[in-house]
């Protein structure tokens, strides 16, 4: 039983950090119709960035996870501006080759500049748990999961209670009649853009210092925000925060009651099966598949 | 490709061991026929379905594995591993095209990822059957009758009889009704279905195609470098293979065989000048690149511009573009 719940707990550290990365590319894939293929690297940017920030230049851990995320959100504005506004007429296809090509160019950057070596951010947390009851839990991971949490509760607070966020939320049901009431289209595409990668760069830099850093981390974390997208339905972000929860719970269980070599593998199988069962998502009301 | 350019093609394709004397040179000839075969297997579906499949190095990996195994631990002869490497990565294509054709675009894409991602960590962690990490090195050679395919001369035969193979599959399979049944799911869905194009079926039958022929790739590849490991799995080969379809031309013949010579011959020629990462580096915003500046491809842009160039109007009009942009939808 104190097993299981250690499970679960380890679960929501890592399933926070997943939804984040859910909900920046489920808003991405939802109100822009682009599969971003390279969401994983604006999450290996942001790892890169908070190690650069916290070993390189001797920062504290907030400012360098707020450095993480503006890096994220500005290179996500960047590459909405130059690679899809250009394309916004295209097809979802011509989109998702380009972000394709985005995600081998920008890992190779990576590769490029930091060499291949993992890298292991120092953190100012004690390395002795923290015994609550029946389970344990390194300080560093329950900072991880609070601030998680924070975020996730922000982007709420942003979608559902700014204007800013009343504008995306008309774009995601319908453009065009968004568009005729005034909504500048060109503008919530890049706000969105840039706020689902700078989440992506807050993931990285959250689980950075937990796990370790390397260029080709984004890899596994792009398939897990799909899995966790398709988990949760298409735009749909309370569905993207229990879908990301449920995966890292998933996958903990996985790894611990199956084989850790496959804990990977459940996201995988959770996009075979969710797709082929229920295409529409555990949690959504409409039809996503054309 | 006009039927006297086909034909100098394949006689300058049978000569090139005479004047390739380098064995360094023959391997990048037989990678790029190896290649060759991939790119066609992966065109099948991108260029005449419209269907990306992003798992392609899962049923390369099959195939290569299928053979090794046969080969190294039931001692069977190359052919018959060939066979049945083939054969399972049909199946495995069938499957998969089963259960996936049933979505699109997107959803296909990460269908087919997730494969070759369970399929990978198999390959990783069944360490009884597949060595895991260290791989299965000494792969026997293939031999014919008695005779060793153990150089490479002979080696890069083999690959051109199987690239030769699988064009004229490829060929056949396009200009029949099934490539014109796939053509017109590519390009409208509903409509190709309302005339009576059962949808399913033919998708299905281009993912069996397609992957036996990733299949025979992998083969090939395991026979050639003699070892196998987990590393046939790396998304690398997948985004070669789209990258070697998108540049070449997909929904064309000749376009991914152009594809496929152009990325195995330049990467060689500039690996003294760049290193592997400055080459994926340069990949990636090369795909970036030709999306916005030549979307169909060489092979179109060069049917196109060819009457031009010679100032002729040639006697068959230069087909349409292949993919032109589908209605958005």
């Amino acid at each position: 039983m104190a097993e299981l719940l250690q499970h679960l707990l380890n679960g929501l550290v890592l399933g926070g950090t997943y939804a984040l990365l859910g909900i920046g590319l489920t808003l991405i894939f939802g109100l822009m119709n682009v599969v971003n293929f390279a969401h994983g690297e604006f999450y290996t940017l942001g790892a890169y960035v908070s190690f650069a920030g916290l070993a390189l230049a001797g920062l504290n851990f907030f400012a360098a996870l707020s450095i993480a995320i503006a890096a994220g959100a500005a290179l996500g504005c960047l590459c909405e501006v130059a690679l899809l506004r250009p394309l916004r007429s295209e097809s979802i296809d011509t989109t998702m080759l380009v972000m394709i090509g985005v995600w081998i160019a920008m890992q190779n950057a990576e590769l490029l500049g930091w060499g291949g070596v993992a890298k292991s951010i120092p953190h100012p947390f004690p390395t002795a748990p923290l015994v609550l009851g029946p389970v344990a839990i390194a300080p560093l991971r329950l900072f991880v999961l609070v601030l998680a949490a924070a975020l996730i509760a922000g982007s709420w607070l942003l979608i559902q209670k700014t204007k800013l966020g009343r504008a995306m939320r008309a774009t995601f049901q319908d453009r065009d009649t968004a568009a005729l009431m005034g909504v500048g289209i060109g503008r919530i595409h890049a706000a969105t853009f840039a706020f689902g990668s700078g989440l992506a760069a807050a993931a990285g830099a959250l689980l950075g210092p937990i796990f370790l850093v390397y260029p080709s981390m984004g890899d596994l974390a792009s398939l897990k925000a799909f899995s966790v997208v398709i988990l949760g339905g298409l735009g749909n972000l309370p569905g993207a925060t229990l879908g990301g929860l449920l995966l890292g719970i998933a996958e903990e269980l996985g790894a611990g009651y199956i084989s850790s070599g496959y804990r990977d593998a459940v996201g995988f199988v959770i996009i075979i099966l969710v797709l082929l069962v229920r295409p529409s998502g555990l949690f959504a009301r409409q039809e996503r598949i054309a | 490709m006009t039927r006297g350019g086909g034909v100098i093609l394949a006689a300058a394709a049978l000569a090139l061991p005479f004047w390739l004397q380098s064995p360094y040179h023959l391997h990048v000839a037989i990678m790029a026929g190896i290649f060759g075969v991939l790119a066609m297997s992966l065109n099948l579906l991108l260029g005449y379905t419209g269907q990306l499949s992003l798992g392609h190095a899962a049923f390369f990996g099959i195939g290569a594995y299928t053979s090794a195994l046969l080969t190294l631990k039931l001692d069977w002869s190359f052919w018959p591993a060939l066979g049945l490497a083939v054969a399972l990565a049909a199946l495995a294509g069938f499957f998969i095209g089963r259960l996936a054709l049933k979505l699109r675009g997107a959803y296909f894409v990460l269908v087919t990822i997730s494969f070759a991602g369970v399929i990978s960590l198999v390959s990783v962690n069944w360490i009884e059957l597949t060595n895991g990490p260290l791989g299965l090195p000494g792969v026997p050679a293939p031999a014919l009758g008695p005779w060793s395919l153990r150089s490479k001369t002979a080696y890069y035969y083999l690959v051109l009889t199987a690239v030769g193979l699988s064009y004229l599959v490829c060929r056949r399979l396009v200009r029949s009704r099934i490539g014109r049944a796939l053509v017109a799911l590519r390009e409208n869905e509903p409509l190709a279905e309302s005339v009576g194009v059962d949808v399913t079926h033919y998708l299905v039958l281009a993912a069996v195609v397609s992957a036996a022929m990733a299949g025979l790739g992998g083969s090939l590849y395991a026979h050639y470098t003699r070892f196998v490991s987990p590393e046939v799995f790396l998304f690398t080969y997948t985004v070669t293979m789209v990258i070697m379809v998108v540049a070449g031309g997909k929904g064309t013949l000749a376009g991914p065989l152009v594809g496929a010579v152009l990325f195995t011959v330049l990467p060689e020629a500039l690996r003294a000048a760049a290193s592997w990462q400055w080459q994926m580096l340069v990949y990636g915003v090369l795909l970036v690149l030709l999306v916005f500046f030549l979307p169909h491809g060489i092979v179109p842009w060069l049917a196109g511009a060819m009457p031009r160039l010679a100032g002729t109007v040639s006697a068959s009009p230069a087909p349409p573009p292949p993919d032109a942009p589908p209605a958005r939808g």
